[in-house]
Order: C-alpha cells, then structure tokens, then sequence
C-alpha cells in the first residue's frame, strides 16, 4: 500500500508542474505587461521605468522567470497582490477552510441523499417512484447553479420574510454582530451548500441508480439469491457494495465542477472562501491572486483524486496496488 | 477489399455502416437493409421524451431568430431603457415580460441574449469538437510518445477547474462573444478529445481496419473510411450532451461579469444584471434564468435520446 501511494505520488509532480507552465504561460504571453501602469504615471521618468521593469525581473525572457516563480511556488511563495501587497498564500489560507467546509457539506448533502434514492429508484424500477425521482433529477440536473442559488434565496430569504416565516441569512460565513455560535454558522451554511449540491445530487443519483441496476443481474447476486438470502441482505451486502465502489472515483473527477460551482455560489451568499477571493481579484485584474486561486483549485482537485484513488483501492480488494 | 464489398448479414453496426457509406459499392441483387441513421430516426422519433425535447429546442431557437421581429414588433430594442419605467412586472401595457433595472424590455432582451448565449454555445461546441476530436484521433491512432504527451496534457487541463480558469483568461484577453466562445473551447476540449482517443484506439486493431491495411490501404484512406464514420455518431451523442454544459458555461461566465460584456445582452449576464434587485423584482432574476434551464432541459433531452438512437451501449 506504501508503495502504492508513493508512487501516485510521483505521479503527481509532471501533473504540477504541467499546471504550474500552463497558468504562467497563460498570464505571461499577454502582450503588455505591469509596468504600462506605472508608465502612466506623468512623474515617472524612463530611468524609473527601467529601474523597475529590472527589479521586477522582466527583462528577463519569460522562460526563465517561469524557473525563478517555480522555485518560489515551490516554497509555497505565491507572491503579492498586485492591488494592495498583501501575499497571496496568506490570502489564500485565510479562506481557505471555508471553501472547504462549503464544498465539503455539499458534498456530503449530495452523496447522503443521492445513495439512498438512486438504490430506491433502481429497486423499485419502473414504479411512480422511480419516474418521480427521474423527472426531478431531470428538471435539477438542468439548473444552474447560481439560478439555483438565486432562487433559493428569493424564496427562503426574500419571500418568507415578506410572508412573516422564519428566513434564512443569505450572506456571509457567519453573522458579524456579536457572538456566533454553531448554529447560526449552519444557518448560514444551509442555503449556500444546498444551492451547491443540486447539480450532483441529480447525476449522482442517476448514476447510482444505473449503477445498481447493471450489478443486480449479475450472477453472484442470482446466487445470493439462490441461496435463500432476504432480499434487504442481498442488495445491501451483496449488490449495493459492488454499485457503489464506482462512485468514488467519479466524485473525484466531478470536483472540478464543484469548485467551479463554488466560485459562483461564493459569489451569491458572500461567502468569504477561495472562489469569492478570485471573484474579487478578477474584478480588479489581480493577477497574481486569480493564479494563485487557479493554482490552489487546481491543487485541491489532484489532492482529492488521490485521495479517490487511494480510498478506491482500499475499498477494492480486487485492486492490486504494488 | 472492403468490408462493404462481401455480403454478410447486416446486423452489426459497422455492416450497416458500409450500407450508409459506401451506398455505391452494393453487391447486386442484395437486399440493403436500413442504414444506422434511418434506425437512429426511427427510432428518435418513438422516444416521446426527446421529441418533446427537440419540439422545445425548435422553438427556443425560431425565439431567438426572431428577436428582430419582435424588437420592430414592440417597437424596443436591447440597448434603449426608458429610465422613468423601470422594474415593471410581466404584463404591463407594452412590456410583457416588464422591464429591467435600467428600464428596457425584457422580452425583446431576451430574444437577442438568447440568440448570443446559443451562438456562442454552438460555437464552442464546434470548435471544441475540432480540437478536441483533431488531437484525441491522432492521439489514438498514431499511439506510442505523440498519444503520451497528449494525454499528459489532457490530463493537466482536466485537473484545473474550468471556471476559475475561463475567468482568469477573460480577465487577461477580455475576449468578445466569438473569442468567448474560441476561450471557452480551449478550456473544454480535453473530456472529448479522451472520449475519442478511446474510441479510435479500439477500432485501430479492429478486423475490418487490419483487412484494410493488409489490402493496401493508406493510412489516410483506413482514417477517413474505416474509422472516422465510426466515431461519427459517438461525436452527435457527445456535442448534443456537450451543448447544454457549453450554455452553462458562457452564463456562469456572463454572470459574474467576465463573459459576454454589457450592452450587448446574454441570458447570464441579464441574470448579473438583475441579482442585486431581486428584491424589488423577482421576475428580472426569474426569467432568464429560467430561459437557461428551459434550453438546458430541451437539449440534454434530445442528448439522452439520441445517445438511446445511437449507440444503446451508451445507455444507462
């Protein structure tokens, strides 16, 4: 097993440093460059302009300032905001626990909803229940996520307020007034992590369901059966384990989505996490921040695959890993 | 010297190819049996689902090519708002849908935004099928150290985020709609370019393509003749599902302000427009969001139908 994660391990580096390239490639083949904003200023004098293009390193041939940024990325450096100087991985690690904690509980609402009616769907095939639950998945699976999360709000904040019911706070981690406890940081929590976890519940429960049904005609299944095993012990021992092994690895390949969908449900509820901050560098052409964003979702993701693959392969013992 | 020259029972899909294929080279006397896109239709046409899907598609598009008819029909365009009638709710005098924030007609905004969200959608779906089929054909076919790199940097692409890329690209280029839609291929190409390096790889060592290379066939002629018709309706099924994922992406992208660039109006960035208000109009935030899902639903319905048509393989 040792070996097995080492050598994923090694295999990230390429896929890092591949990512690494193309983000500083994408932002330095721009023509132009920083130091037009300083040009514009009427004080500066062609010697000061110089002074900084040298200072800034960009005299040098992009290549080679690729090689120095690395070395700096390397040492978990990811420079300065370009807008006010502050680090980047400072920026980036202060929020980064709520982009978590939001795409985390999302996930968690996906998946703890998705397993048990895409099993019920496929066992109750082709009854009311099942059309049910595919027409919503349907109409859910073609939201998008922020129209989502914009009527979500319209509903449990806006109209219920104007209705005099309980209404949800649409904005922030937490409310800054005063004490927050645990329950007031779930209220805020709820809206934003449902908004988030629409999509996947939809394709999840799909595929759960698809999934379920291809292993239950197989023939270790007819032979549970044959053996005069309950039907709940059959599905849940026999079918269930083997349906939703897959799953694992497909939500390691959905994150990529669902930090994009956080991007934009950060966006809604001002939730103070990674996607409002590269939101918020975006709008003010920040560079640096928005790389540094794009570098650490793009961390996450291979993070969470390995995390995936490990978790495949301690969950399969037909998976040899040495 | 091809497989269409033999009569054989025309069951499998790649016999019935030939049929449509190579239409000119039947054996006299045999019977043609129904090429794989006449039972593809045949069978679209019974799946209820995707014809109400394809119904809904039609007339989501003929909307938005309408969209200078209703404007000279209502007599407002997407640019001109009436300050002094802002926020009016659907079913005003003049304004069926009402007006937005800064007073102009929703209705005629939404036929022109709808027809910039598809044609940039579209757009994209093409262009990322070009890359994305061009390198994941060449990829699988030629294999060995050109496939290794390739997919090395597919699998780079897969793992950063899309939309946190598409934003820092449309930061730094500012890119109109036909550069948006250019953008938003360049970001979406690797998933197809996988899919079909994975489909030209199998059939690389099929019997029928060994036979044609051992006839004498060039690499070119075994490409275009053996290979790409049976990737063909593969790439129907993926951009018919890609499509939708596409229109997701240019709103999201329009809704937080770096996508398609005010005036010129998009049903994402109606949606940006409207976001801070909802609480003095809720229709505003309503409408083209629902316009977004509506087309979402109709084309991921005629997808699914024609990934059933098609290729029942793919069915789950």
């Amino acid at each position: 097993m040792g070996r097995f994660i080492l050598r994923r391990l090694i295999q990230m580096v390429p896929l890092l440093l591949g990512i690494t390239f193309l983000t500083f490639a994408i932002v330095n083949l721009v023509p132009g460059s920083p130091v037009q904003r300083i040009q514009m200023n009427p004080r500066a004098t062609p010697a000061d302009v110089q002074r900084i293009t040298e200072n800034l390193g960009l005299d040098r041939p992009w290549p080679e300032r690729y090689v120095y940024w690395l070395g700096d990325v390397l040492q978990g450096d990811l420079g300065v905001s370009l807008i006010n100087y502050t680090p980047v991985t400072d920026r980036i690690l202060n929020v980064l626990p709520n982009t978590l904690l939001l795409t985390g509980t999302s996930l968690v609402v996906a998946l703890g909803l998705a397993v048990p009616f895409g099993l019920q769907a496929a066992v109750r095939r082709n009854t009311a229940f099942d059309h049910a639950l595919n027409v919503i998945t349907t109409v859910l699976f073609a939201m998008p996520t922020f129209w989502f999360g914009l009527l979500l709000i319209l509903l449990f904040a806006v109209k219920f307020s104007e209705w005099g019911l309980p209404s949800l706070p649409v904005g922030g981690t937490r409310d800054l007034r005063g004490e927050s406890g645990p329950l007031d940081r779930l209220q805020h929590l709820v809206l934003p992590a449902v908004a988030l976890a629409g999509v996947q519940l939809a394709s999840w429960t799909r595929y759960i369901r698809s999934s379920v049904l291809e292993v239950i005609r197989l023939d270790f299944v007819r032979t549970a059966e044959a053996k005069g095993l309950r039907q709940r012990a059959v599905l849940y021992r026999h079918a269930f384990r083997n349906a939703v092994l897959p799953l694992v690895t497909l939500v390691g390949l959905t994150l990529p989505e669902l930090f994009g969908g956080a991007l934009l449900i950060e966006r809604i509820f001002a939730w103070n996490g990674i996607g409002r901050l590269a939101y918020d560098a975006a709008l003010s052409s920040d560079y640096t921040l928005i790389m540094g964003t794009v570098l650490m979702f793009a961390v996450l993701t291979i993070v969470a695959n390995l995390v995936a693959d490990i978790a495949y392969a301690l969950l399969d013992p037909r998976i040899r890993y040495d | 010297m091809t497989e269409e020259a033999t009569p054989r029972p025309r069951a499998g899909r790649d016999a019935s190819l030939g049929a449509v294929v190579g239409k000119g080279r039947q054996v006299p006397g045999s019977k043609q049996a129904p090429g794989l896109y006449v039972r593809a239709w045949s069978r679209f046409r019974h799946d209820r689902v995707a014809m109400f899907g394809l119904i809904l598609t039609m007339a989501i598009v003929l909307f938005v090519l309408a969209a200078d008819f209703i404007s000279a029909a209502t007599g407002f365009n997407y640019w001109y708002g009436e300050l002094g009638a802002q926020f009016l709710p659907p079913f005003s005098e003049e304004h069926l849908l009402g007006t937005d924030t800064n007073g102009r007609d929703v209705l005629v905004r939404l036929s022109f935004g709808g027809r910039v969200s598809l044609l940039v959608a579209v757009l994209a779906g093409v262009t990322t099928l070009l890359i994305g089929g061009g390198v994941g054909a060449i990829a699988g076919f030629f294999g060995g150290w050109i496939d290794s790199l390739l997919m090395r940097l597919v699998d780079v692409l897969l793992s950063i985020p899309g939309l946190p890329l598409l934003l820092l690209i449309s930061v730094l280029y500012q890119p109109g709609p036909l550069g948006l839609a250019i953008v938003i291929a360049l970001v979406s190409w690797p998933g197809v370019a996988r899919i079909i390096r994975g489909e030209v790889l199998g059939r690389r060592h099929a019997d029928y393509v060994e036979a044609a290379r051992v006839a004498g066939a060039l690499d070119s002629r075994i490409i275009l003749r053996h290979i790409v018709p049976n990737v063909v309706p593969l790439a129907i099924v993926w951009i018919s599902l890609a499509i939708p994922a596409l229109i997701l992406a240019e709103a999201a992208l329009s809704f937080l302000g770096f996508g398609v660039r005010v005036p010129v109006p998009s049903w994402g960035n109606m949606l940006e427009g409207a976001q801070d208000y909802y609480a003095r109009s809720w229709t505003n935030v309503f409408i083209p969001g629902f316009a977004i899902w509506l087309t979402v639903l109709a084309i991921n319905l005629i997808g699914n139908g024609l990934r059933d048509a098609l290729d029942p393989r793919l069915s789950d």
